[in-house]
């Protein structure tokens, strides 16, 4: 029997485990569309390529399955450019397909031809321009195989009009993947667990710093582990967030730029920093000389390339997180670091997080809220700025992909289509956005897409009717010189949700914000919370870029 | 320090603009770039020269081993190995000026393989001294054109 190339592309995806498509039709992509018209996966519509795949990104953030989305050629495909390099900068395994103008006019800058290859080559993990039907099966399976192993990362397919269309007989779907250039390390090096284990017990100040890896290697039980054995607190980065418990007594929140004063010390008075699944990212380290100056650092990663890029790493350990993270629990010994652990719980009391009481409804408070209705029994998306800082400080996550943000690239516009993405893959979950005024309306038109699949995710807008955080920096290091960052004008956001068919909510007041989310997480519908805050409010603590983690602003009075 | 990188990449469409890409995305510096077939017919050799210090051609090698399309990458500097370029010269030499541009070419063990009324043009290949070496001798002539193929190496030995 004959297949066409649509058929054996759908086909593929299906063999591969994809259940549900994020995208939105176009010319080329005609003969895949009536392929799905009645395939058996679940094609959600969005109402901007950006948001499809964000919305891949959030689904497979959530489930560790890999994303999909896809878009026609030109425009299309441009417009998914944001959430590729969302994906690639957070090691996020997606497979993107791509309309392409039939083979015979690539190269003559035809209607809605763009070099889609080339525009996505630095931040795919892998592409592929598909010139040959009989490689569809064989090129699926491969950027599957690619997208989830290793360093995870997004893999691109273009596909022409004309390979769409052409047909063969018999098509081979390959059992197996076989490339011959891409092997990656797995397990630790014995010799390396054996220095990191006798670096471990001989520490008097060890500190833990977990990353994204944990979610991405599926490593938190064995961090947990981990932890139970040595008792070494630990920190997190904003995308490790949820792989260690929030509410762990040994958990010192978040480092770097946001992070706690108590962890922000603790990695800087170090002897031993124990990196899991972290790369050391300047928002993490603050001034790289300084940067845990005194510590011994054991990093342990998936990719070779993150060790000793920006610090001096002295024990590597290239491989899976939890596969590693196992190893060295065999052998583990507890260091004697009782003295350490009573300095970082009097750090703990001396510098709490906090904010000042009265005055408006402060954001920091609509956060403690909503974790405290919801329990941590949530998935909770961010956009960028301050809604994603006190996010992070002020929620605590205590599963692993229970927090989806933008971290490396930091995409506003990224929270909300991916909670619509983490709701697909997560219905009876309750979902999240916690938006600022700014963010949201980056990608405000995913409201239709949530109503028209039923998906009750709850936006939270922390609407201070400004860009927040750039305004704190015009604040703080540019004199007050509130250069466009007011949203003065903005539309009302509870009638936006009603014109769309969802519901909105305005708050204003203290008194109203739980009886406000309880009403939302009971709603069937997605709903919008229009929380009017404090304008001024910042977030503190803040370590001014460049500047060593121990110089950390409070804004405390 | 100058490094010599010996990459062996799949020979497939679009494999050179990865690597390229790669240095001028992380703002590497490319000296000299050359590519061909191996005796696999699957596989191309680049023979990169880069330049940088220690840990950015660390860096260097470990972005290329992250393409999926690269299977080996060597820093044949670090080896005992052989390098060698081919570079064309067209120099001015009238009549009078040839016997003199031989001489030169056969002190450097070069070749002749054009020579117009008011030119010649010298082949000549050889190690990075060796070209500059001759480069400087046949300045005075006056160089109209000077084309290089950039750097091939090899690894003594078996290995």
């Amino acid at each position: 029997m004959k297949y066409t190339g649509a058929q054996i592309l759908i086909e593929a995806l299906i063999k591969e485990g994809a259940d549900t498509i994020f995208g939105y039709p176009g010319g080329v992509l005609l003969p895949i569309f009536d392929v799905l018209y009645d395939a058996k996966i679940n094609f959600i519509l969005v109402r901007h390529e950006q948001g499809a795949a964000h919305a891949a990104d959030g689904y497979s953030r959530s489930t560790n399955k890999v994303g999909v989305c896809m878009a026609t050629s030109g425009p299309g495909a441009t417009n998914l450019v944001t959430g590729i390099a969302t994906a690639y900068m957070d090691s996020i395994p997606m497979v993107v397909i791509t309309g392409q103008v039939p083979t015979t006019m690539i190269g003559n800058d035809a209607f809605q031809e763009a070099d889609i290859i080339g525009i996505t080559r630095p931040i795919v993990k892998h592409s592929y321009l598909l010139k040959n039907v009989a490689d569809i099966a064989r090129v699926v399976k491969e950027a599957f195989w690619i997208a989830k192993t290793g360093r995870p990362g997004p893999v691109l397919i273009d596909i022409p009009k004309d390979i769409s269309t052409a047909t063969m007989t018999n098509p081979k779907y390959p059992q197996s993947v076989d490339i011959r250039s891409y092997n990656p390390t797995c397990l630790g090096h014995p010799m390396q667990i054996k220095k990191a284990v006798s670096a471990i017990a001989s520490s008097k100040k060890p500190v833990i710093y977990s990353g994204g890896g944990i979610m991405s290697s599926g490593a938190a039980e064995e961090l947990q582990k981990f932890v139970d054995i040595t008792g070494i607190p630990v920190t997190s980065t904003l995308l490790g967030l949820g792989g260690f418990p929030g509410t762990h007594p040994l958990f010192l929140g978040m480092l770097g730029m946001h992070g706690t004063k108590y962890a922000n010390y603790a990695i800087s008075n170090a002897d031993l920093v124990i990196a899991v699944g972290s790369r050391f990212d300047d928002r993490v380290t603050g001034k790289v000389d300084e940067f845990a100056p005194a510590a011994t650092v054991i990093h342990i990663d998936i990719d070779p390339s993150s060790i000793s890029k920006n610090v001096l790493v002295h024990i590597p350990i290239v491989g899976d997180a939890k596969h590693i993270l196992q190893q060295i629990n065999k052998e583990a010994i507890p260091p004697k670091i009782n003295d350490w652990t009573e300095q970082i719980e009097q750090w703990k009391k001396d510098y709490p997080l906090g904010y000042k009481k009265g005055g408006k409804l402060k954001p920091q408070f609509v956060i403690e809220k909503i974790y405290e209705v919801t329990g941590g029994n949530a998935i909770i998306t961010t956009e960028v700025g301050q809604n994603q800082m006190w996010a992070a400080q002020y929620y605590k996550f205590e599963y692993p992909r229970s927090f989806l943000s933008s971290g490396g690239l930091g995409t506003m516009g990224y929270g909300f289509p991916a909670a619509i993405g983490a709701q697909v893959a997560n219905p009876d979950m309750v979902v999240f956005d916690i938006a600022g005024d700014g963010s949201f309306q980056m990608n405000i038109q995913e409201l239709a897409t949530a109503i028209q699949y039923n998906l009750p995710v709850n936006v939270a807008i922390l609407n201070n009717h400004n860009l927040g955080m750039v305004r704190q920096w015009q604040e703080l290091f540019f004199n007050k010189r509130y250069s466009y960052t007011s949203m003065a004008v903005q539309p009302d956001f509870v009638k936006v949700a009603e014109a769309y068919g969802a519901e909105g909510i305005r708050v204003e007041t203290e008194e109203e914000v739980v009886p406000a989310l309880k009403s939302a997480i009971d709603s069937k519908k997605p709903v919008v919370l229009d929380f009017w805050v404090e304008e001024e409010e910042n977030v503190f603590p803040m370590v001014p870029a460049g500047a060593s983690l121990t110089q950390m602003l409070e804004g405390m009075a | 320090m100058r490094h010599t990188i010996s990459v062996l990449v799949e020979n497939r469409f679009g494999v050179l603009a990865r690597v390229a890409g790669l240095f001028s995305g992380r703002g590497y510096n490319i000296d000299s770039l050359c590519v061909g077939e191996t005796d696999d017919p699957t596989i191309s050799r680049m023979t990169i020269v880069t330049n940088g210090d220690n840990r950015i051609i660390e860096q260097i090698e470990k972005q290329l081993n992250k393409l999926i399309d690269v299977i080996k990458v060597m820093d044949v500097t670090k080896e005992d190995h052989v390098e060698r370029e081919l570079v064309l010269i067209k120099v001015g030499a009238d009549e009078a000026q040839r016997a003199r541009v031989l001489e030169i070419v056969e002190i450097f063990r070069g070749k002749i393989i054009d020579v117009s009324p008011k030119t010649m043009t010298v082949e000549i290949t050889g190690d990075e001294g060796k070209i500059n070496g001759i480069t400087e001798m046949l300045k005075p002539f006056g160089i109209k054109e000077l084309v290089r193929t950039g750097k091939v190496a090899v690894v003594r030995g078996e290995k």
